[in-house]
């Protein structure tokens, strides 16, 4: 009978423990001290940094990185924290290669940035290891804040808030806090349960309750926020996951990207996690990758992922491309899914059209490709579920089916703020979602303490 | 937290970061960005008497050298003292002074060595709201073939002189800025206490020419196929500038006189280290010149974290710690054995511990054992000399373990002495005070 790689169908156990442990590992491993050093002492300190200004959080970085070459990691952790609670986790996981450090002016200059990252995680894992708390909260406002989410932008709403001196209660439907630090992201970008390490980090400053198994909707309305607190800010992501729209879709076998990664780092034991023996993935994005090249670890013999577009037109970086490349995943681009083929209910392959662009629109070109496959990820976007806001009394205002919200996070809701992906215009990144929740707690706390005094 | 407020004789400012006299403190704008910045105060640039400004020279007035990554580690210049009008000076700072009373604002002054020209000059500081002045005695350059600025320096009785006028002639306290370019910057020193100063200031910059062009074969920096020494100062200064400073510090004559340190503090630990050693404050210039004013927030967040992980409270806990250890090399315990240790762990083989001790030292280093690449002291031949500490490329790979009184040397076959022993007592000093046991 076939082993390892090899087993027909969904199976765990493909690999040897030592082999998990390995695959699993930490994608960029910590920068030791002298190596910090060294690195740190590539940066410029340029004028007007453009990678600062790349930063959706505007972490000063020329003077944390000087800071750490100076020998003071602690108020180098203290200079991202100031602009970014969750620095930590954004070392981790950031796309830097299409933010802070694909403006390097060396990156420019010669093709190697200064590694703003794994700089950035090495005077946070300083800090954090010393359980350096830099912030203490301010006189008690008196004043009630609900967060909707325990994932970037409420966490980082809730930091905010509670330095100010608001109470802060945040209601998380999950088990755990963390939301996409600790259900979404690939397993070796964060790995020795950091996401919950950040979380008690983050949670100690004091003044936040964090309620769990709390879902807006199912347990409570909006409409009962804004009746018994001050303000509210909802962070709660998006709830959906889009349809291939292929016929045969309901086979066994066919899954969300979202909910495989949200179990693989879950999951204690990585030998019992199922996958199949050849997976392909529908997506371009981020989301795709992480699937793809997380299944090609758990021991997948074949890993493919399908695009519907070009390489140019993918979400996800090229960094993302060469590492999914590197693990030995195919990635094919115009190829749309047509129907999922099954056998007595489980998935035994799946049809796809070629495509092309006909103008600017994408046209199937009817030439079709069937590859073999026990598994099938759909990977493409995710979406927001607005009806947990219905029966909420009035009306929140939506755009392009996510929550409305003006620069600072106000909704058309008097007293509800909103940030992170559930709101329109952002850029889905955990970055994005701690600035949005950061300025939306500095907006709830100019309205609740008339301009910033109490 | 720990309080960096700086009372430099009298003169008070948010932390002891200042500017020194220099380009970057030469107009109002360039002071109220650094005041923006967080600078505690700046030494405005030297103003001269009154009349027609001095002119510059309009080619380059700066030369370098660089490290690796053509990082700056020295900087020289040619240009004089302010080539702007004294009155539009003398509004700026006043104008400056008004709006930032916080931050301290010190006069750079150099008039001729004549008791007329220093009363002239002091009553129109004085009416500014200056909070003090420095006299700059240490240009290297230009001025000082005009009679002021290190020409006044070299000399000590030139500088008791103008001292004296100027205490006499302003309530403003006197920093005395003093020039390397002398034989022992203790008498520099010495004289301006006597002539009543209130504090000194040092370095100023070092006589230097920073390179040539091998083509042309002039002096860099050039200035129409000709060029002049500068004044040398950054990075590469400071280990002279902080020797100068002890010296000062722990002269008996000199001790307790204020200082203000300068010479390449470009990090909260290079001030760290002046204000250790005995300054009472430092002053930054070419730091500021080569990264821009934001740097003073590495410094100041630097210098706070360094106290409190310390526990020293306020700079009074710092200043000066650091004086009473250094001291004549007479006094040093010859009893005292170190040995180099390389950790196997972080050496990464690349040999320069080796050939350095090979090849110019005590042949304490091994290259190959058992036939493998392998570097390992030879501890009956270190004599503990640190070359290879500094030669090596990683940090903490090689270190210096002092041997504990009783432990064999096994250089010399004899067993460490707990007791303190230095040249003033040795048998082989025939000028030994005191006969060895």
């Amino acid at each position: 009978m076939a082993t390892g790689h090899f087993k027909q169908g969904i199976a765990g156990g493909r690999l040897s423990p030592e082999q998990y442990a390995d695959n699993f590992s930490d994608l960029h491993p910590p920068l030791d001290h002298h190596e910090a050093l060294v690195e740190s002492d590539r940066c410029y300190f340029c004028y007007d940094a453009p990678c600062m200004n790349a930063c959706p959080t505007s972490i000063d970085i020329p003077l944390f990185i000087r800071q750490i070459s100076t020998g003071n990691p602690i108020g180098s952790a203290k200079t991202i924290f100031d602009q970014n609670i969750l620095g930590g986790m954004c070392a981790r996981v950031c796309p830097t290669e299409t933010l802070c450090e694909e403006v390097c002016v060396r990156e420019v200059a010669e093709g190697k940035p200064v590694q703003i990252g794994r700089l950035q995680r090495y005077a946070t894992d300083v800090a954090m290891a010393q359980d350096k708390q830099f912030y203490r909260r301010a006189e008690p406002t008196g004043k009630t804040v609900a967060v909707v989410g325990a994932g970037p932008a409420g966490l980082a709403a809730a930091h905010r808030l509670a330095r100010h001196g608001h109470e802060v209660t945040i209601l998380e439907a999950r088990p755990k806090a963390g939301g996409l630090n600790e259900y979404g992201i690939a397993a070796y970008k964060s790995i020795d349960n950091f996401a919950q390490a950040e979380v008690d980090y983050v949670l100690s400053i004091g003044g936040i309750e964090v309620q769990n198994g709390k879902a807006l909707g199912r347990d409570y309305q909006l409409s009962d926020l804004t009746r018994n607190y001050d303000a509210v800010f909802l962070g709660m992501g998006l709830g959906g996951v889009n349809a291939l729209r292929a016929d045969g879709e309901e086979a066994q076998g066919v899954t969300n990207a979202v909910e495989f990664i949200a179990e693989l780092r879950q999951a204690s034991d990585l030998a019992s996690l199922p996958v199949g023996r050849r997976v392909v993935v529908i997506g371009g994005g981020m989301t795709a990758i992480d699937a793809a090249v997380q299944s090609k670890l758990l021991g997948a013999e074949e890993v493919t992922i399908c695009y519907r577009r070009g390489q140019e037109h993918m979400n996800a970086s090229e960094f993302e491309q060469d590492l999914a490349a590197a693990n030995g995943v195919t990635i094919r681009h115009w190829l749309q899914p047509k129907r999922v083929i099954a056998e007595g209910g489980k998935v035994s392959g799946i049809e796809l059209e070629y495509t092309a662009m006909d103008g600017d629109k994408l046209v199937g070109t009817g030439e079709r490709l069937t590859l073999t496959a026990d598994q099938v990820f759909k990977a493409i976007g995710q979406s927001f579920i607005p009806s947990a806001l219905n029966g909420s009394g009035a009306l929140l205002a939506l755009e392009a089916g996510r929550i409305k919200a003006d620069a600072e996070g106000r909704t058309s809701l008097p007293n509800v703020w909103a940030g992170g992906d559930c709101i329109f215009g952002g850029d889905d990144l955990t970055v994005s979602a701690v600035a949005q929740g950061r300025d939306a707690a500095e907006s709830i706390h100019r309205a609740l303490t008339s301009n910033g005094r109490a | 937290m720990a309080d960096i407020r700086n009372n430099f004789v009298g003169i008070k400012s948010p932390n002891p970061f200042w500017l020194a006299s220099a380009p970057p403190t030469d107009k109002a704008y360039n002071v109220i960005r650094a005041f923006k910045a967080g600078w505690g105060g700046v030494v405005w640039k030297t103003l001269g008497e009154e009349g027609p400004p001095v002119v510059n020279v309009n080619g380059p007035r700066y030369g370098a050298i660089w490290g690796a990554d053509r990082r700056l580690l020295g900087l020289n210049n040619i240009e004089l003292i302010t080539d702007r009008d004294l009155q539009v000076n003398l509004r700026e700072i006043k104008q400056v002074k008004m709006d930032w009373p916080d931050r301290a604002i010190v006069v750079s002054l150099m008039v001729p060595c004549e008791e007329h020209a220093w009363k002239a000059i002091l009553p129109v500081v004085e009416e500014t709201g200056a909070d003090g002045i420095e006299l700059n005695f240490g240009c290297p350059h230009g001025m000082s073939e005009r009679g002021m600025g290190a020409a006044v320096g070299q000399v000590p009785e030139y500088i008791e002189m103008v001292v004296r006028w100027c205490k006499a002639n302003t309530r403003m306290p006197v920093i005395t800025k003093l020039t390397p370019n002398i034989t022992d910057v203790r008498k520099p020193a010495r004289a301006a206490l006597a002539g009543g100063t209130d504090a000194v200031s040092l370095i100023n910059t070092i006589n230097s020419i920073t390179g040539v062009n091998l083509d042309s074969f002039a002096p860099e920096p050039t200035i129409d196929g000709k060029g002049s020494h500068g004044g040398y100062c950054g990075p590469a200064v400071k280990p002279i500038a902080m020797n100068m400073v002890a010296e000062i510090a722990r002269d008996p004559e000199t001790h307790g006189l204020p200082i203000s340190g300068i010479g390449g503090i470009t990090t909260w630990r290079d001030a760290a280290e002046f204000m250790a050693l005995g300054a009472g404050n430092v002053q930054v210039c070419t730091a500021a010149m080569t990264y821009g004013f934001k740097i003073v927030q590495e410094m100041i967040a630097g210098l706070e974290n360094w106290m409190d992980e310390k526990g020293h409270a306020s700079l009074d806990d710092i200043i000066g710690r650091a004086t009473p250890n250094v001291t004549d090399w007479q006094y040093l315990n010859l009893n005292y054995v170190a040995k180099a240790h390389i950790d196997q762990e972080a050496c990464i083989k690349c040999g320069r511990c080796h050939i350095a001790c090979e090849d110019t030292s005590h042949q304490a280093i091994t290259s190959m054992v058992d036939g493998v690449r392998h570097f390992e002291v030879i501890e009956a031949e270190c004599v503990g000399c640190n070359l290879c500490v500094n030669v090596c490329p990683v940090e903490n790979c090689i270190t210096m373990e002092p041997l504990a009184a009783g432990v064999m040397d096994q250089r010399t076959g004899r067993p460490v002495s707990p007791v303190y022993a230095n040249w003033t007592t040795h048998p082989n000093n025939p000028m030994a005070k005191v006969a060895a046991e």
